[in-house]
């Protein structure tokens, strides 16, 4: 069913006409061309599509659109403060932490909501925190010390 | 036909300065790595050269080459070696990859050749530019060219050093063009200052920020989205079809070409709403194969025996042995699974085609949408967005040709972007394999005979480089192939898979080599170390036991510590592993690692060791979970929920020791390591629990059953 859903996407409030029970994915690539976030399985299964639902992970493929109206949408496009990274983004950048760069949006989401709900995580924890999200590459070491970096930066009164 | 422009009006085309030329057959790599180059492809570039370099008024250099970036670092790492010859920081450098409009052809982007066929290209390229730049310079500066050095992005005089000119300065102006000299003088190892010198990914903000495009990212005014209806099975025969509940939806558009069927739409949740809509019956037939009863049935397929290597006489061998060992070892089919699914948008506009698609293969693909869109190769643009993994699965470009095939149809430019379960129906997978190996041993403990016949993997790591003095390698067929139909084996396309062959071949020859050291109760390491000539392997086994901590004690200890190595395109890889095995579940874990890695020298050692943690990683996968079920033509497993790939919660410790040999040649290193990991797991394996594993992966039901015998 067609419907009119309003939500803020990136902090600015957007609205958008479809059928309200596509999936939020398709909806950020192609009405609004926030194409970072990705296509990877369409089913739940690898954490290429997660975004930020009022600070939570979810995977946008899963989420039907009508399930965002209110709330707050935020994309790898909308991470960066302007030109600043955030944390997160500098520590993967700076620690290597991708190979072929196709999960790396969602990794960096998962990463951002797990330092949320733990500041200061364990190894375990942060291994337990990223586990939904799949790389092919093999680029988990990276991105577990890219997680460890930009916790401790966090803690440290870095933005976030 | 393409005409193809001369070299005066090729430099204009650039916009000027100086360009430098790497010939065809000038140097080494060429040789043999274009069986058949493709003719009347080139849209304007000359085609008597394969990669070039630019200088610009600008001081800034952009080298340009067909190869693309998968995640393997190529763009990192080609900057240093164009940077270390040309005398100027790597920042300086703009890499152009794969555009076939701008790159000179490039067979492929696969099989370590980056690093180790393109690179010593690129650099005879920037030693030739440098020379250039000395001889304008004693031109300008009113000097010999002997009292000349480069240095710094700039020309100067060696006794003051402060009177330069910069390489901008020198360009500005010219339209040179030269080509590499058959003969350049590279620099060697000692006076390396750049090569070798880590360099951090230079696509990383980019690819932080969301701002790295993939082909499935792209957008062009009037683009339809498709999505494609997929037989249940290889080989269904279409009983019926209804598309009339997708036609009812508004802007729908339904094609149906011969055997692809359709539909399309300017959103793709639409389009993905309308084929869901479609109903389409199915013949499927069964052939009765699966993946239980695959490897009897190969093994009655297997083509003619091929000798790849041998030596001595195994008849005298098999005599001299006191004690002898005939073992068979089986690998599964396994998906590439890459994180992006392969995607393609194909746009054509008064008959010239511009394509972007995810392609380890951007010249064969233009080849490819000349021959669908029945338009000259001149005409069709390849554009490379970043590729989201290839690891072999990439080499073929189906998706595109399904998207060119829609764009006939439709009139409109069309994307294609497999979902999962397109996926991995229609990739390729590395194929099933056998391997059967009989050896013997002398009363001393040598290896005196090795036959060695390896079916349907592939001859690449098959030879062995133990000291054996009767051994014979014999290769039943390759990789590719594949399709179902009467000539095949394989129930349904196979192909390269991140180190083809060796994966296979490396776990069946490092199993067998530790089942003779624990006959002979000797420690696997030491075992080794007696059983090879090869000094080079020799001091990488050792780099890795120190690392490791490696003390040698009879296999099985308990305490699950296993080892191996291989050879693969010039590398060396020795791998240690420690690994824990649940008896009551079969679950293995692995908790450490240590790879010892010799490329020669490493170009970009953090790039080398980041490929290294990810063949590690990547490669649990295939030792522990991988494997695809079918039955008859049917792919059971469609999606990461059975599929099982490594996980965060599976890491271990992974540790990376770069040796290198700087009197050899530098090799490449996005596929070596990988070669190691099934059989250090297996034999991590035994050395815990006791347990052999003949067949990948070491499922959990696999590993009980070996406990049990």
């Amino acid at each position: 069913m067609i419907e009119t859903i309003s939500f803020t996407l990136n902090g600015k409030s957007v609205r958008v006409e479809a059928d309200g029970g596509q999936p939020l994915l398709w909806t950020l690539r192609t009405d609004f061309g926030l194409t970072g976030t990705k296509f990877g399985c369409g089913e739940g299964y690898c954490g290429a599509c997660t975004v930020l639902l009022d600070d939570e992970a979810v995977k946008s493929c899963q989420l039907p659109l009508k399930s965002v109206r209110g709330k707050s949408v935020r994309t790898i496009e909308g991470l960066a403060r302007g030109e600043t990274l955030h944390p997160v983004q500098r520590a993967f950048a700076e620690h290597d932490a991708m190979q072929c760069g196709y999960c790396t949006s969602g990794m960096i989401l998962a990463a951002v909501a797990l330092l949320k709900k733990k500041p200061k995580p364990t190894l375990q924890e942060i291994k337990d925190g990223m586990e939904d999200n799949i790389c092919r590459c093999g680029a988990h070491t990276r991105i577990v010390q890219a997680v460890q970096a930009a916790a401790e930066r966090m803690a440290a009164g870095e933005r976030r | 036909m393409s005409e193809t422009l001369n070299r005066r009006d090729f430099i204009k085309l650039l916009g000027g300065g100086i360009v430098v030329m790497v010939g065809v057959g000038d140097a080494e790599w060429l040789v043999g790595q274009e069986p058949a180059r493709f003719q009347g492809g080139g849209r304007s570039l000359p085609s008597d050269f394969n990669a070039f370099l630019r200088i610009g008024a600008d001081g800034r250099v952009t080298c340009f080459t067909g190869k693309i970036e998968q995640g393997q670092g190529a763009i990192s790492a080609l900057p240093l070696m164009l940077a270390e010859e040309l005398e100027i920081s790597p920042s300086a450098v703009d890499m152009v990859m794969g555009d076939t409009d701008l790159c000179p052809y490039d067979m492929g982007t696969f099989g370590s050749q980056c690093i180790r066929a393109f690179g010593p290209a690129l650099r005879a390229a920037a030693a030739e530019a440098r020379s250039v730049l000395i001889e304008l310079a004693a031109e300008k500066m009113s000097l010999p060219k002997e009292s000349l050095q480069a240095g710094g992005g700039a020309v100067f005089e060696k006794a003051k050093p402060a009177h330069k000119i910069t390489y901008g300065e020198l360009a500005k102006g010219q339209a040179i063009a030269r080509h590499v000299d058959p003969k350049p003088s590279l620099k060697k190892p000692a006076e390396f200052k750049v090569i070798g010198t880590p360099a951090l990914h230079r696509d990383a903000a980019d690819k932080v920020t969301g701002r790295a495009h993939y082909a499935a990212d792209i957008r062009v005014p009037g683009l339809l989205y498709a999505r494609i209806l997929r037989p249940p099975a290889h080989g269904a025969a279409l009983k019926s079809l209804d598309v009339s509940g997708a036609e009812k939806i508004a802007g729908v558009r339904v094609v149906r070409d011969d055997d692809l069927i359709a539909v399309l739409h300017a959103h793709p949740a639409t389009a993905v709403a309308a084929l869901a809509a479609v109903k389409a019956e199915w013949d499927v037939s069964d052939t009765g194969l699966d993946d239980t009863n695959i490897f009897a049935h190969l093994e009655k397929s297997a083509p003619a025996p091929r000798i790849a290597a041998q030596g001595g006489d195994l008849a005298v061998g098999a005599k001299a042995a006191a004690v002898s060992f005939d073992e068979t070892y089986y690998n599964s089919y396994i998906a590439h699974a890459t994180m992006e699914p392969h995607a393609a948008l194909v746009e054509l506009k008064d008959g010239k085609a511009t394509v972007w698609a995810s392609t380890q293969a951007p010249f064969r693909l233009k080849d490819e949408m000349a021959q669908t869109l029945k338009i000259p190769a001149a005409n069709v643009h390849v554009i490379m967005p970043f590729v989201g993994g290839g690891f072999g699965g990439k080499s073929r470009n189906l998706q595109a040709v399904q998207a060119a095939r829609l764009v006939k149809a439709a009139g409109k430019p069309v994307q294609v972007a497999w979902t999962r379960e397109d996926e991995f129906f229609w990739d390729t997978f590395r194929p099933a394999a056998l391997v059967k190996i009989k050896s013997g041993l002398t009363e001393a403990g040598k290896i005196v005979f090795w036959d060695y016949e390896v079916l349907f993997a592939g001859e690449r790591s098959a030879a062995q480089f133990y000291d054996i003095p009767h051994h014979r390698t014999v290769v039943r067929g390759e990789w590719g192939g594949g399709g179902g139909g009467a000539a095949s084996a394989h129930p349904f396309d196979v192909g390269a898979w991140r180190a083809p062959a060796s994966n296979t071949n490396g776990f069946a020859r490092e199993s067998q080599i530790d089942i003779m050291a624990a006959k002979a109760r000797k420690d696997p390491l030491a075992f080794r170390l007696d059983n090879l000539a090869d000094r080079r392997m020799q001091r990488l086994l050792k780099a890795a036991a120190e690392k490791f901590g490696w003390m040698p004690i009879q296999s099985p200890s308990g305490r699950g510590f296993g080892l191996a190595c291989s050879d693969y395109a010039g590398t060396y890889v020795a791998t240690m592993a420690e690994a824990e095995v649940d008896k009551a579940t079969g679950r293995v874990r692995v908790k450490r690692i240590v790879c010892a890695h010799d490329c020669g020298v490493a170009v970009n050692p953090e790039g080398m060791r980041l490929q290294i943690e990810g063949c590690m990683t990547m490669g649990l996968g295939y030792a522990l979970t991988e494997e695809i079920h079918f039955q008859g033509r049917r792919i059971k497993d469609l999606n990461y929920d059975t599929y099982e790939l490594p996980r965060f919660s599976w890491l271990p410790k992974i540790e990376a020791v770069l040796v290198d040999s700087p009197e050899l040649p530098i090799s490449g290193g996005g596929e070596p390591a990988i070669t190691t990991v099934g059989a250090v797991v297996a034999n991590a394996v035994f050395d815990a629990c006791g347990a052999r594993l003949y067949q990948l992966p070491m499922t959990p039901a696999r590993v009980k059953a070996a406990l049990k015998k």
